[in-house]
């Protein structure tokens, strides 16, 4: 109100007989002051909104689809591309390679199909088969007809000539440029499977399986590597094998046909281990692994990619199970590619359109019809920066593709997504790890899961004490003590909470679990003791009662909660010898079966509502405190005693405010970061168990993000974490505050 | 009235309400109480870690081994399940039948010679404590405490006769004495001329550097720069040569001394007093030279630099950086807080969108701070640090300047967090003056930005400070977003030091907050470090109570102030 008034004789409205005695300079200086005061304001506003936009602006290229650009257009003439075996680029999309069928390896620049090499293989005969060791690896093997195979691998070597870089295509042969021989008839399906230790190649001759095992043995002196082969019994087929495929952990033999019926075989066991058909209707048109080599793609006629993987369940022999399916239309798929480092792939179909996919996030991140002329090959750059394709017409075509987050969606930060080995679908978070090929896991569940569970915890033991306390304060206590404890409380809040997260982690955690049963019993032993105290206090004769003014219960309870809180912890040791065999954690562990961490979520409740008590307290002492006093007055000289004008008037008007107090508390608990950090163990388990830690949003944040490269998912995905934080205190803030501003109003008009 | 009472029964009583009041005083009871006791749990554990505790000798017998001497200092002792010990992996021949069993800590010492310097050890089989006075604690640069007998000290190798035990001890106590002064000597050829020569390397590398990626400059010119850059080089390696030379020299002194001492086996070893800090017999010391000890470890530990991984010395480098961060935070945050807070409510058009952005402003300071250290990672450092570094220090590229955590953008995040605090504080002062004196001075002519400076400012001038110093505060004790934006455990140098240009704001600097967590949560020797973090938690604890305290007593001041004008 004051300020329309205010406003009203501001410069703006001024009268002109003042313009007159104010001189320039006095003028200039109003307006100069309303400039910048305006325009300062303005930016500082601004620039907490920037808070919010730019967690957004992080955050939207998560969400973005793929984006792909053609850019050059050539013929290779200096090779026959016909019938392409393999089609591949190196690590910088800059040379790609092509294999066809006379063995002829061409290496060429991928952007203009300038010639780089050609090498011809030393292999002889027809090719019969290829095989592919893996994307990552690209070991490949070349079958004729006489039974015999040649492995060769594409390396590129870089050098840095005047300071430009120069890659270096080459051909090599580690197992040698002789050929090995397999069998003595033609080999039709070829599977090749290197490790460090030994070689694994599997082949479909006269119908049958056959398989050889080159074990290396390295001369420690000469460092030159030896084969020794061995042969495998495999078993005997009844189903033609269309595909043959080896697992890199070299256990597990693929063989598909094109109806769709697949063979599992372990090559441990040497026996069949699981049979079954793939697609109801239709023909398998491609069968590729995803990277790792655990996932199988298959690809059919009826437009539709499944993924499956070999499941373990405990007591159960391993079965090979449909993941997941991707469908974009009904036309017959012809190329499956998989990305190298990411477990995404590529499609191309009947009707020429690419179709980019995500597994574990079940994304289609692209759609794409590429032109008339229809597609016979593609490849995709190691980074998945670029893609190389060739139509029918011998026409190359190098594209640009921008696919930066395809791992995340909606659906696998929130629900239960099946990751390759796990044996069910499930909420886990794990964003890093040791080794290459390993799947980043982004479920914001367990996260979300453990944040709610911290703060609840917190306010179980902080809602209680704060209210509670806060009516008191504010209703029943003297004024001279309501000073000395107001300000108390208020230092409480002004805690640091790494102190109160070191004292709960280091202090509070063991103390705790030595004194398991007394703890417990102080929850107990307060209230029976309180009462009691105050019953016995009320049999006081009232000549020494009402030397004790009105509203000192506080202070008289001083010594009964010490006494109390002491006798429940002397008597810790009693109670555990007594009813838990002497020791309550391994009882719970041992008799109970409830696992125990030392840092639990009972720890971070105690610590946390300790953090949380003081704001609950502040704002709910406010608002009983500013319910007019008339209307206890009317309720008290109806007749009605303290306790029941306060249950019967003070807290139905002061409820708004105390609910807005609770949101901003519950707000606070759930942005708490170093307490959580340092008073649990900060594993993402999803469990309900109060002897169990748990990883909170907050605290996640603090622990990961100085590990994550800039820009990249994962520092995505964390400040989308961030974003989740903000939005949900401030909308939780924003409801208290509106709360909280109606029952000021409901107040001004009483 | 009386008779009535006399006569109050149990349900009455309940009825009454009487139980519920009682209990809610209970809730006050204990929230204060837990306040007040973990105060004094820091206070206890914090000021007890400065104390020249005495160092007990005992005989140590465990069933089935043989009886040993063992000496140290008592940390804290416990009742544990025996079932626990049991199962522990410890010999089974304990012949205790109670269910509980009595250990104790026992500060060992002389990690460099048992490998473990805390062992606990059960009450039951300790026997023969006694104290003598002849025991010595010696605090080291490296390997924590020792513990033991002096025998001898030496001098370039060389036993020094002595006459007497006490005359042995002042000959030690001399060339301790001796050995700091050297040490400091050399502490300030290090990290004031060497490093100050180094600084002028690196700037000289970088000024080479920025001529090379300068386009603009002719030939003749560029030689002649390199020339000048080459000869202050030599200048400077000059001047190298000649303080390495005399720290040489220096070394060689320092490392002349070194004593004979007895372990708690007896084993005799032979270690250098160049790497003693202090040496005290505490058995023999009476409580007056035991506070003098005291008052001087406390003084250490709040003016030295922290050893030994943070978990020994002082915590003088965090203090300067909490407070450097605090100071840059309050430069920051006060005009811009002030600015915004006067627009929004003298200059803003009151309405809705008002409301709207007070409402905002309020929440924000509810935003959980993590949110805040995200942001200013990304938005400060990846983003604005990143984009200075290219235009300004092209030539210290790849190696990141402003581009990487550091002073300025913790300071910066910290202001962003705090400013809703400023302006909140600063708005409610400027509602709380009538507006009578506004009117007042307007209706004698001033124009609004005369009022503004003369009448309203000054008279909201307690507000702001409450404001600031409430920011303050919280910045000083906030600690999840500096561990994105600039907090380190260990930072070389102090960001303010003689080097141009004098304060390095993109320089990493420690702070007490973090320092808590680091030591205590990512120490390697937990247990040492223990009391170490209790007494930097309780000097946290303290500056930021006093200045809450400030902040009550300057709101108060204000109320009463406007209290009279109101009238």
């Amino acid at each position: 109100m004051n300020d329309t008034q205010v406003n009203l004789v501001s410069t703006n409205a001024k009268p002109s007989i003042l313009t007159d005695r104010m001189s320039g300079w006095r003028l200039a200086k109003d307006n100069l002051t309303n400039v910048t005061i305006t325009s300062g304001g303005f930016a500082v506003l601004v620039a907490i909104l920037l808070i919010f936009f730019y967690l957004f602006y992080e955050i939207m290229p998560l969400f973005s689809a793929a984006d792909m650009e053609q850019q050059q257009q050539y013929q290779l003439t200096q090779i026959d591309s016909q019938e392409t075996l393999f089609l591949a680029m190196e690590e910088q999309a800059e040379v790609a390679l092509l294999l066809n069928d006379s063995a002829e390896a061409f290496f060429f620049d991928a952007k203009s199909g300038e010639k780089r090499d050609l090498v011809t293989l030393p292999f002889l005969g027809n090719v019969a088969s290829f095989a592919l060791n893996s994307q990552q690896n690209p070991l490949f093997a070349l079958g004729n007809q006489r039974g015999e195979v040649l492995l060769a691998k594409p390396v590129y070597k870089v050098s840095y000539p005047n300071d430009k870089r120069l890659i270096t295509p080459v051909i090599e042969y580690p197992y040698g440029k002789e050929m090995i021989t397999l069998s003595d008839q033609p080999l039709q399906s070829l599977a090749v499977r290197d490790s460090e230790s030994q070689l694994l190649l599997v082949a479909v001759a006269d119908g049958g399986l056959v398989g050889h095992r080159f074990i290396k043995e390295e001369d420690f002196l000469s460092d030159e590597v030896t084969l020794q082969q061995q042969n495998l019994l495999l078993p005997k087929l009844d189903i033609q094998a269309n595909w043959l495929m080896i697992g890199p952990d070299q256990r597990w033999l693929y063989v598909f046909d094109r109806q769709g019926q697949y063979r599992l075989i372990d090559l441990d066991k040497m026996q069949l281990s699981d049979s079954g058909q793939l697609i109801d209707s239709g023909d398998v048109s491609t069968i590729q692994f995803l990277l790792g080599g655990i996932s199988v793609m298959v690809a059919d006629s009826q437009g539709s990619v499944s993924q499956w993987f070999v499941v373990r369940q405990e007591g159960q022999p391993p079965r090979f199970e449909k993941i997941r399916r991707f469908q974009s239309s009904d036309a017959a798929i012809d190329t499956l590619v998989v990305e190298h480092r990411r477990k995404g792939f590529l499609t191309i179909n009947n009707n020429n359109q690419l179709d980019i996919f995500y597994t574990t996030s079940a994304r289609q991140l692209l759609s794409e019809p590429m032109g008339n002329a229809s597609l016979t090959d593609i490849a995709i750059s190691p980074r998945a920066n670029a893609l190389l394709s060739r139509d029918d017409t011998g026409q190359f075509t190098y594209w640009r593709l921008e696919n930066k987050h395809p791992e995340v969606s909606w659906r696998a930060l929130w629900q239960k997504v099946w990751y390759e080995s796990y044996s069910e679908p499930d909420y886990i978070w794990q964003s890093s790890a040791s080794n290459n090929d390993f799947e980043a896991k982004y479920s914001f569940t367990p996260l979300v899961f453990g944040t709610l569970k911290a703060a609840f915890y917190a306010m179980l033991i902080a809602t209680p004490l704060a209210i509670c306390g806060a009516i008191y304060t504010a209703y029943f206590m003297t004024p001279s003590i309501r000073r000395k404890v107001k300000p108390l409380i208020e230092l409480m809040e002004a805690l640091p909470t790494v102190i109160l997260g070191f004292l709960a982690g280091l202090w509070l955690a063991p103390f705790i679990e030595r004194n398991l049963p007394g703890f417990f019993s102080v929850f107990l032993m307060m209230p029976v003791g309180v009462l009691m105290c105050a019953y016995l206090w009320s049999k006081v004769p009232s000549s020494i009662r009402h030397k004790v003014p009105d509203g000192f219960h506080a202070v008289l309870l001083v010594p009964v909660v010490i006494a109390i809180t002491w006798a429940s912890f002397a008597s810790s040791e009693p109670l555990e010898a007594l009813f838990f065999a002497g020791d309550m954690r391994s009882w719970l562990t041992h008799d109970m079966g409830i696992s125990f961490d030392q840092r639990n979520a009972l720890v971070v409740g105690v610590a946390m509502g300790f953090a949380v008590i003081p704001t609950i307290f502040s704002i709910t002492e406010d608002a009983i405190f500013s319910v007019p006093k008339s209307l206890s007055y009317g309720s008290l000289a109806l007749g009605a005693t303290p306790w029941q004008t306060l249950v019967g008037v003070v807290i139905p008007t002061a409820s708004p405010g105390i609910f807005s107090a609770l949101m901003i508390g519950m707000g606070r608990a759930v942005g708490e970061t170093m307490i959580v950090l340092m008073a649990t163990g900060n594993t993402p388990i999803m469990d309900v168990n109060i002897f169990e830690g748990m990883r909170t949003l907050a605290a996640n944040i603090a622990v990961e993000i100085g590990e994550t490269e800039v820009d990249s998912s994962h520092f995505r995905v964390l400040f989308l974490a961030a974003f989740v934080l903000f939005l949900f205190t401030f909308v939780v803030n924003t409801a208290a505050e509106i709360v909280r501003q109606r029952l000021r109003k409901k107040y001004g008009s009483l | 009235m009386a008779l009535n009472q006399q006569k109050i029964t149990f349900r009455h009583w309940v009825r009454s309400g009487e139980p519920f009041i009682w209990l809610n005083a209970a809730a006050v009871t204990i929230s204060v109480l837990a306040v007040v006791g973990l105060l004094l749990l820091l206070a206890v554990r914090g000021f007890g870690h400065f104390w020249p505790s005495n160092i007990m000798e005992a005989e140590y017998r465990f069933p089935g081994t043989q009886s040993s001497r063992i000496i140290g200092e008592r940390v804290s002792s416990e009742n544990v399940p025996l079932e626990q010990i049991l199962n522990s992996g410890m010999s089974a021949e304990i012949d205790s039948t109670e269910p509980f069993i009595r250990r104790t800590l026992i500060k060992r010492g002389n990690r460099d010679v048992t490998g473990l310097d805390f062992a606990w050890v059960l009450d039951d089989y300790l026997s023969d404590i006694r104290y003598p006075e002849k025991l010595v604690s010696i605090e080291r640069r490296e390997w924590g405490h020792f513990y033991g007998y002096l025998k001898a000290v030496k001098e370039d190798g060389q036993s020094l006769n002595v006459a007497d035990d006490s005359a042995l001890w002042a000959l030690f106590e001399q060339r301790i004495d001796r050995a700091l002064t050297l040490h400091q000597e050399i502490e300030a050829i290090e990290k004031g001329a060497i490093a100050s020569i180094n600084y002028g390397l690196e700037r000289l590398r970088l000024r080479e550097r920025s001529l090379e990626l300068n386009q603009v400059v002719s030939h003749g010119q560029l030689a002649i720069e390199q020339d000048n850059i080459a000869a202050e080089r030599a200048v400077l390696d000059g001047e190298y040569a000649v303080l390495q030379s005399r720290l040489h020299d220096l070394y060689t002194q320092f490392r002349r001394d070194s004593f004979v001492a007895e372990t708690m086996s007896g084993q005799e070893v032979d270690l250098d007093i160049a790497m003693v800090v202090q040496a005290h017999r505490p058995n023999a010391m009476h409580v007056g030279k035991k506070l003098v000890v005291y008052a001087k470890n406390f003084w250490a530990f709040l003016t030295e630099d922290p050893r030994e991984a943070n978990t020994e010395g002082g915590i003088f480098p965090a203090i300067f950086g909490t407070v450097m961060m605090v100071l840059l935070m309050s430069v920051m945050v006060t005009p811009f807080g002030v600015i915004a807070a006067i627009y929004l409510r003298e200059y803003a058009k009151q309405g809705i969108m008002t409301r709207v952005v007070r409402i905002a402003v309020n929440n924000l300071a509810g935003v959980p701070s993590i949110v805040y250290g995200v942001f200013g990672l990304g938005f400060f450092i990846y983003f604005l640090g990143a984009e200075m570094d290219k235009l300004f220090f092209e030539a210290a590229l790849p190696a990141p300047t402003f581009g990487t955590p550091g002073l300025l953008w913790a300071s910066l995040t910290l202001a962003l967090l705090t400013l809703p605090v400023v302006i909140v504080s600063t708005e409610e002062g400027l509602s709380r003056i009538p507006k009578a004196l506004r009117e007042g001075s307007l209706a004698l002519g001033a124009t609004k930005a005369e009022t503004l400076w003369r009448v309203v400012l000054p008279m909201a001038s307690p507000a702001m400070m409450t404001g600031l110093i409430l920011a303050v505060a919280r910045a000083a004790g906030e600690v999840a977003p500096l561990m994105l934006v600039g907090v380190v455990k260990l930072a070389p140098s102090l960001p303010v030091d003689g080097n141009y240009p004098y304060m390095h704001l993109d320089q990493q600097f420690m702070h007490l907050g973090f320092h808590i967590f680091d030591v205590g949560f990512q120490s390697p020797n937990v247990e040492a470090a223990r009391p170490l973090v209790y007494a930097t938690a309780l000097l946290l604890v303290i500056i930021i109570a006093l200045l809450n305290f400030s902040a009550v007593a300057l709101r108060n001041h204000l109320r009463e102030r406007y209290k009279a004008l109101e009238m």
